[in-house]
């Protein structure tokens, strides 16, 4: 497997705008020619099929969903960051870089994380213009807040729901696409293969949720925006039908997965109530900026939060990171909260909470100055829990998140095989070992309204590509490959549901390759997850046929490559033998429990080559090179 | 707690369908509404019978995908809600719930609580946008806008898309859903090239689709999980009369 990360010469600011000036360009006449296949209608997808519709490109989208409006980026919270320095707090694109870089932990390539900071300033502009109502100060110019691992406040949102809205807006583009007929959209489609034609990627094999039909749809190049893959731990705050199968298909046919063990426990959700729990819920981290974390001073305190008093306390966040307090970055928030819990001073029912109370910030600014902020987010936690986060402290606990790893691709998005081009969360580029908050909507519409649609012509441009039906060979073995794993996760008949699995699974990941990990665990847990799948083809059990709507059906495919990705994922965690950001290895740690890595033998991304059923994957390295920042222990003390 | 469920079983499109009863005996207060029927389904497909179909992703209330009639009620009688938010503590030991999917003429049931709600995909496409090309914006801050005015923008842009408004509407009118949007691009400074166009290209879309006329029910706006004001209704009205009144009345943007 090549490795070439094809980063453009020169210094680091100049980069993008060189190559943009050097890129090959498909004549208008040629666009219309080239069909482009998007699966995925996120931020990611959703942003990259409306442009290439604009720029006259033959495109067709796919989702899972029934409406491309509701691809798992809706849910977003928070906010997106930008490098405006509105806030004239002495903002720069390369303070946003460098943030995002060591945000990170070094773990991702300089070159792209620049590229992203450096054209933020154009997402937030294209979003108004598409009639976003971002917040606003009274003077009617944009408002920010400050999100964790920043010292500035760069965040742009709409209240809480501003994934909503940058959605709905890269959703209104594509309408705009589709009614000048250069986009078709398939919903309720999902891609269950990549089609491969001599050597790139012309198609990708489908299934009509609602007919069953399993269907060939063939172009001159397949973008992959599928999201992330959290969703194998089961409880996560992604969405339930987020799902790795796009990205694990296509890694089966020649993509190398980069880095799966980076995965981000966020700090900040509604802790487990149950054993029927189906999910969790994510309380924005925007709620740290007023809310302070913490817990009991003394082990197996039971008095209720009201009646310990301020000297009991241990505001830990504020104790141990006195820079940064309650907006120290995720994994540090995480695993500090996953030590007081071990320690015995974890809150509510099992244990396994922290406080997050706002009685202070409610008595320094009212309960209305509060409510304006944050009140979708408290009426929510209300409705969830019972409890009324006005007059009692949240309780909150880490959650999986997001997933840092995936596909590999270049400084043009393009994965190992030619013509799979990988957007947004589903690739690995960005936010190495650990990712910022409202960077991930950053990061997505960057890749889909600003660097996809240019790299894609490069290759385009430069590519002798074949005329392929779905009639082709490849297309029709890619198919019949399809038909008969249906048919085998059909044929099992067993006795165990599919989410029995799928859970077990999720427990088994969250202890072994969650917030801390070892050698022995990691070791363990690989082989426990070879008998559990071995066990899944034996037990599980489908209901109906193919050849219906059949939700169980679409289940158990994502949880077969579920079991695929998450031995994967051990075996990367236990290569890499060092800490860095969310990946933490208790074998390396400092004297006071953090993350400790290894620059000599680590500063580098590993990517993982698929060799065939049965077979040991293999393990290539991309050595990362830090021209501009210099490495450093990550400090937020 | 014990409940009876009395939930719309229906194979497919064709099929008549029909309700079918289920006790259960284990639900617990913490529950949503949707892990009721998890476990419910879980159950079910243990007996050897299909589990029930219900479109969900988020969870969350945001994403829109979830919805059906619980007890009459689109989304259940929480308010401001959607059935993934609705918990089990507001049910009571012995409860009967019925749970049957939207009923429109424009939103055909594809199985079981699914429906097809691409109705509301198309209207959007008429027209349900500001049209900009990537890369083509102007710097975010040369457009002051009020605050007051983003946030009352923002009160319509929270539509989720999920229907229940037609279908707890007696006409099965689509009105609140796409006064949402032409009220949410009509307030902004952004919107206003493409206003009067807009309107009507969303109008006659609507008009094409099987939905009914809006006769002030004002059903919708009680259950919108979004409460999503009727004010929208108002503003979309005055929008395509204006329209068709300056002589903008080709959707293809023609003017006479
Ligand atoms: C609760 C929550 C809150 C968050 N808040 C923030 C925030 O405040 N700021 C921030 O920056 N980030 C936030 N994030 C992260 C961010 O939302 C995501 O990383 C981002 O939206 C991912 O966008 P995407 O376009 O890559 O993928 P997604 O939005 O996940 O879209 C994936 C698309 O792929 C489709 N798809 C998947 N598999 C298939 C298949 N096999 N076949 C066909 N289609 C398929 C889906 O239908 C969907 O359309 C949050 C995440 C969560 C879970
Ligand atoms: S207006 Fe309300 S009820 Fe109707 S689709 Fe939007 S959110 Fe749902
Ligand atoms: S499942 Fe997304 S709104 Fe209910």
């Amino acid at each position: 497997m090549k490795l070439d990360a094809r980063v453009p010469a020169g210094p680091l600011a100049d980069k993008w705008m060189s190559l943009r000036d050097h890129l090959k360009l498909v004549s208008p006449a040629n666009k219309r020619k080239r069909s482009i296949i998007v699966v995925g209608t996120g931020l990611a997808g959703g942003a990259a099929a409306a442009s290439l519709g604009e720029m006259g490109y033959r495109v067709k989208a796919f989702c899972y969903q029934d409406s491309a409006r509701r691809a798992h980026s809706i849910a977003a919270q928070g906010g997106i960051n930008a490098a405006k320095n509105y806030q004239n707090d002495g903002d720069s694109v390369f303070r946003l870089f460098y943030d995002t870089i060591k945000g990170g932990d070094f773990r991702a390539r300089e070159a792209n994380v620049y590229r992203l900071a450096e054209v933020s300033n154009a997402i937030i502009d294209q979003c108004v213009a598409q009639g976003i109502p971002f917040a606003r100060e009274y003077g009617g110019t944009l408002a920010n807040r400050s999100f964790g691992g920043a010292q500035v406040s760069r965040t742009f949102y709409a209240r809480g729901q501003t994934g909503q809205q940058l959605l709905l807006g890269a959703y209104s583009a594509l309408n705009a696409q589709v009614a000048a007929g250069t986009v078709v959209v398939h919903p309720r489609t999902e891609m269950l293969d990549l089609v491969v034609v001599d050597g790139r990627a012309r198609g990708i094999i489908t299934r009509d949720m609602v007919s069953g039909a399993v269907e060939c749809h063939v172009g001159d190049a397949v973008l992959l925006a599928t999201g992330g893959y959290s969703n194998v731990y089961f409880l996560s705050t992604n969405a339930k039908g987020c799902n790795v199968t796009a990205v694990w298909r296509a890694h089966r046919r020649g993509a190398g997965f980069a880095n799966p063990c980076f995965t981000q426990i966020h700090p900040t959700c509604i802790p487990q109530a149950g054993d029927y729990q189906s999910k969790l819920t994510l309380m924005s981290e925007s709620l740290r900026n007023d809310g302070r974390v913490w817990v009991p001073i003394a082990e197996g305190d039971d008095r209720a939060p009201g009646d310990i008093p301020e000297a009991e306390r241990d505001y830990y966040l504020e104790r141990i990171y006195p820079a940064f307090g309650n907006l120290a970055p995720r994994d540090i928030s995480s695993r500090a909260a996953k030590r007081m819990c071990d320690e015995g001073r974890g809150v509510g029912p099992g244990k396994r909470g922290v406080y997050l109370d706002f009685a202070e910030a409610i008595g320094r600014l009212g309960e209305n100055v509060i409510r304006a902020r944050y009140g979708n987010l408290f009426d929510m936690y209300e409705r969830i829990t019972g409890e009324n986060p006005y007059r009692a402290p949240m309780r909150i606990y880490p959650a999986p998140h997001y997933t840092m790893g995936g596909l590999w691709v270049d400084y043009y998005l393009m994965s190992t095989i030619p013509g799979l081009f990988v957007l947004g969360e589903a690739n690995f580029s960005d936010h190495g070992a650990n990712r910022l908050g409202a960077s991930a909507l950053m990061q997505g519409l960057a890749d889909g309204y600003f660097v996809a649609p240019y790299t894609l012509g490069e290759y385009l441009a430069g590519a002798k590509l074949e005329e392929v039906s779905p009639a082709h060979e490849a297309c029709r073995a890619t198919l019949h490959e399809v038909d008969q794993r249906t048919a085998r996760l059909l044929g099992v008949r067993g006795s165990r549901t599919v989410d029995s699995f799928h859970r077990e699974l999720g427990m088994l990941m969250l202890d072994r390759c969650g917030m801390s990990r070892t050698a022995e665990g990691l070791t363990e847990a690989i082989a426990a997850i070879g008998r559990l799948r071995e066990a899944f083809w034996h037990e599980v059990k489908v209901p109906g046929a193919g050849a219906e709507l059949n939700q169980e059906l679409e289940k158990a495919g994502r949880v077969a490559d579920h079991f695929e990705l998450a031995e994967l994922m051990c075996r990367d965690a236990l290569a890499r033998d060092e800490s860095c950001g969310g990946h933490f290895r208790e074998e390396h740690q400092t004297p006071d429990g953090e993350a400790l890595r290894d620059d000599e033998s680590f500063c580098n991304v590993t990517v993982w080559e698929h060799r065939g059923e049965g077979a040991e994957p293999a393990a290539h390295v991309e050595s990362l090179e830090f021209e501009t920042v210099q490495l450093a222990q990550r400090s937020y003390k | 707690m014990k409940l009876t469920l009395h939930v719309w079983r229906q194979k497919d499109a064709r099929d008549p369908g029909g309700f079918k009863t289920y006790q259960l005996e284990d639900v617990t207060t913490h529950m949503s509404f949707l892990e009721m029927l998890d476990v419910l389904n879980q159950d079910l497909i243990t007996a050897g019978e299909d589990p029930v179909a219900f479109d969900h992703d988020c969870r969350e209330g945001v994403c829109g995908a979830c919805g059906f009639v619980i007890n009459g009620v689109a989304h259940g009688d929480q308010k401001g809600s959607t059935v993934c938010q609705l918990h089990m503590r507001h049910f009571a030991d012995g409860d009967e719930v019925t749970i049957e999917p939207w009923r429109a003429k424009a939103f055909p049931v594809l199985r079981d609580l699914v429906v097809d709600r691409s109705a509301f995909d198309r209207i959007l496409t008429a027209g349900g946008f500001i049209s900009v090309r990537t890369g083509s914006a102007p710097e975010a801050n040369s457009i002051p806008i009020p605050s007051e005015a983003a946030e009352h923008a923002m009160d319509f842009a929270e539509c989720i898309g999920c229907g229940a408004c037609v279908a707890s509407c007696p006409n099965s009118a689509a009105m609140l859903f796409v006064g949402a949007k032409i009220a949410h691009l009509g307030l902004l400074p952004q919107g206003q090239p493409e206003r009067e166009r807009r309107a009507l290209a969303m109008v006659e879309a609507m008009e094409r689709e099987a939905f009914g006329s809006c006769t002030n029910y004002r059903a919708c706006e009680a259950v919108c999980p979004k409460e999503i004001s009727i004010s929208g209704i108002a503003r979309m009205n005055k929008d395509f009369r204006r329209a068709l009144l300056s002589g903008s009345n080709r959707a293809s943007g023609k003017r006479r």
